[in-house]
């Protein structure tokens, strides 16, 4: 029994940027007809290089930027109706650096209360046990409760964002590269800690990172972002095991795994990103791409389904891409 | 393996903090080879940048450098002259730091930046010192060399900033490069290139390579020779091969149980983890450094200090009270040797 917490439909986020003076604005598509469906908990991944998209599509989500086109449906009510306050009962963010996302000068205590205050919540006297109780769940000794962040360590920060996200118990959260500033042993224990949050309060995420063992590791499903669009979307066991679009399995070598038999792979990813004002014209991936075809540079592909998701490359589209270039 | 360009033994570095001193780096040996890759890892705090910057001589003011051996080329470092010193850095020793925005000027253009670095060791004209650039821009792999050179670093993307970094650093043809964390910035694919190109360059330029990073992945794939910090000591140094496959301090084998790996570890199982945090060094501190977080310490692991002691093979060696055999088959039991 599936069902579908949020919907995004061919959202669209466009930025003017200034082309130098004089010489007006240019629009940049941050996001691109992005479609996507996160059902109840289910650990949705995006993924790609800094600069695809993600966490403009993030911010989205949280209600943080309007989308410029598309709608994003939030348990079948557009989020554009929601009120504000309504809209942060059911979804919280998990940023990347805890050392910038807390306030320094508020002690532990009332940066995870500040949720339940601003919601107006009607039992102020509970507010305490509340989130003591919430220390305690994500592992964090409830005697820090009146210190202040600069006191604690990485881990013990990034625990207090978690427990500030979830003491009004969001549906869902979004973790926008939620252990890359930690060390290997204290990324661990936010990964095992978030693994059992999930299934201890029914949560769903959408975790946004560029490291792919975490990836790997967490999501049951994983969508691969390129200059702003979906590019390919799969189950992760599918997506891992056999990826199809070319970036995907780029993406895929660039993992390294500890394996002293191995050398630094070659992804012949060759070119730099490209310029997101200007995008190369047919498919966006083209000048990278070691699967190059002679029609790639003048259509753009389209999305087609592939086992559990989709992929959007011509390499899969045999009749459709050559038909047009012929024609 | 060939002439030994880098040989560090004993180095210590103590900063005086407010309440006593910090031993921040506590007696750590290794050694460099001619065209040999040393990755020392670690997490933050562990003491690896400060043991790259007590190298350099580039160490805070007021932090106190000590060292049995520093020797560069058999020129011996200890106590040489800020102007000797600038002499050889840049140019018998290069370095690349993490974050090439911040350590590119962002008021000079590419080629001025990388012009001036020829010039203050060499004596060369400013067309031999741009030729020298234009050259090695195309080695790292930077199309249209000489239009970049009129370009200032905000006009490029992070990969192309570093790729400039390392040209710098190659400019006078140093024996021994050191790189402080010189991807971590990066894409992962951006990543991979960038640690490829390092790899290649140091093979046709038979240079040393001292690449610090807490990255066990990039470790793995580019090391000859890995030294494991923790908390201002190394301890566990051997070939990528021993470390990895036959890792033998506890705190190793817990930092390899602790990362997933795609295809090994079981997908939404719970990760290893080392509970506990790092201890404080300030004040004299006389035991296991691991033991507060270790799941094998025994009560003799505080009673004073650790040495070094040789594992199973080679030049293999690690701090632990354990015998090797012992650590062998702990490691097996977590399934990471």
């Amino acid at each position: 029994m599936t069902e579908t917490v949020i919907s995004a439909k061919d959202v669209t986020r466009t930025f003017m940027i200034s082309a130098g003076a004089f010489r007006g604005k240019k629009p940049l598509h941050a996001v691109n007809g992005v479609s996507l469906d996160v059902e109840r908990g289910e650990v949705l991944a995006l993924v790609g290089e800094s600069g695809c998209g993600k966490t403009t599509f993030a911010k989205m989500l949280l209600g943080l930027l309007p989308p410029t086109e598309g709608t994003i449906e939030f348990g079948g009510t557009p989020v554009a109706g929601v009120e504000r306050l309504k809209l942060a009962k059911m979804v919280q963010p998990i940023f990347q650096d805890p050392y910038s996302s807390l306030n320094p000068r508020k002690s532990i205590g009332s940066i995870i209360t500040l949720p339940l205050k601003v919601q107006g919540d009607p039992n102020p006297e509970t507010w305490r046990r509340r989130a003591e109780e919430m220390m305690e769940l994500v592992g964090l000794p409830s005697r820090l409760f009146e210190n202040f962040p600069n006191q604690l360590s990485g881990g013990q920060r990034q625990r207090v964002a978690i427990a500030r996200a979830l003491i009004n118990r969001p549906e869902v959260v979004i973790c926008d590269e939620p252990t890359s500033a930690l060390d290997v042993s204290v990324q661990s224990q936010i990964l095992n800690l978030l693994q059992d949050l999930r299934k201890e309060l029914n949560l769903t995420y959408i975790v946004i990172s560029h490291n792919l063992a975490v990836v790997e590791h967490i999501a049951t499903r994983v969508a691969v972002m390129y200059l702003g669009r979906i590019v390919e979307q799969k189950d992760t066991e599918s997506l891992f095991a056999s990826p199809e679009h070319p970036y995907t399995k780029a993406l895929l070598e660039s993992v390294l795994t500890p394996d002293p038999s191995l050398d630094v792979p070659d992804t012949h990813l060759g070119a730099a990103y490209p310029n997101p004002v200007d995008p190369p014209s047919g498919c966006t991936f083209h000048p990278r791409c070691a699967r190059i075809m002679d029609h790639c540079s003048a259509i753009a592909p389209k999305t087609i389904q592939s086992g559990s998701g989709f992929v959007q490359c011509h390499l899969y589209d045999e009749n459709e891409g050559r038909g047009r270039a012929a024609s | 393996m060939g002439e030994r360009i880098l040989e560090v033994e004993n180095l210590t570095v103590d900063i005086p903090v407010g309440g006593g001193m910090l031993h921040a780096v506590q007696g750590i040996s290794f050694h460099v080879d001619k065209g040999e890759t040393l990755c020392i890892v670690g997490e933050s705090g562990c003491g690896k940048s400060l043991t790259s910057l007590a190298v350099m001589d580039l160490l805070p003011k007021k932090a106190i450098r000590g060292a049995d051996k520093l020797s560069l080329s058999g020129e011996d470092m200890r106590g040489l002259s800020e102007r000797r010193m600038s002499d050889i850095r840049g140019n018998t020793m290069g370095m690349i730091f993490q974050e090439p925005m911040t350590s590119l000027n962002p008021a000079y253009t590419i080629g001025n930046q990388m012009e001036e670095a020829l010039k203050r060791h060499r004596k060369v004209s400013t067309q031999e010192a741009r030729d020298r650039a234009i050259y090695l821009l195309e080695k790292v792999g930077i199309t249209a060399a000489a239009s970049r050179l009129n370009q200032y670093p905000h006009q490029l993307s992070g990969g192309l900033r570093q790729r400039v970094m390392i040209a710098m650093t190659l400019m006078c043809g140093p024996n021994l490069i050191i790189a402080d964390e010189p991807t971590t910035a990066l894409d992962v694919t951006i990543q991979a290139q960038i640690l490829l190109l390092l790899a290649e360059l140091q093979r046709e330029f038979e240079m040393g390579l001292i690449l610090i990073t807490h990255d066990l992945g990039v470790v793995a794939r580019i090391a000859d020779r890995v030294a494991v910090m923790y908390a201002g000591q190394i301890v566990e140094q051997g070939t990528a091969d021993e470390v990895f496959n036959r890792p033998t301090h506890p705190y190793t084998q817990g930092l390899l149980d602790c990362i997933p790996i795609p295809g090994k570890t079981d997908r939404g199982k719970p990760l290893g983890s080392i509970p506990g945090i790092v201890p404080s060094l300030v004040g004299p501190f006389h035991a296991c450094h691991f033991a507060e977080r270790c799941t094998y310490a025994m009560p003799d692991c505080t009673k004073g200090d650790i040495d070094m002691r040789p594992a199973l093979e080679g030049g293999h060696e690690y701090r632990c009270l354990l015998d090797p055999e012992t650590c062998q088959k702990n490691a097996e039991r977590k399934g990471v040797a």
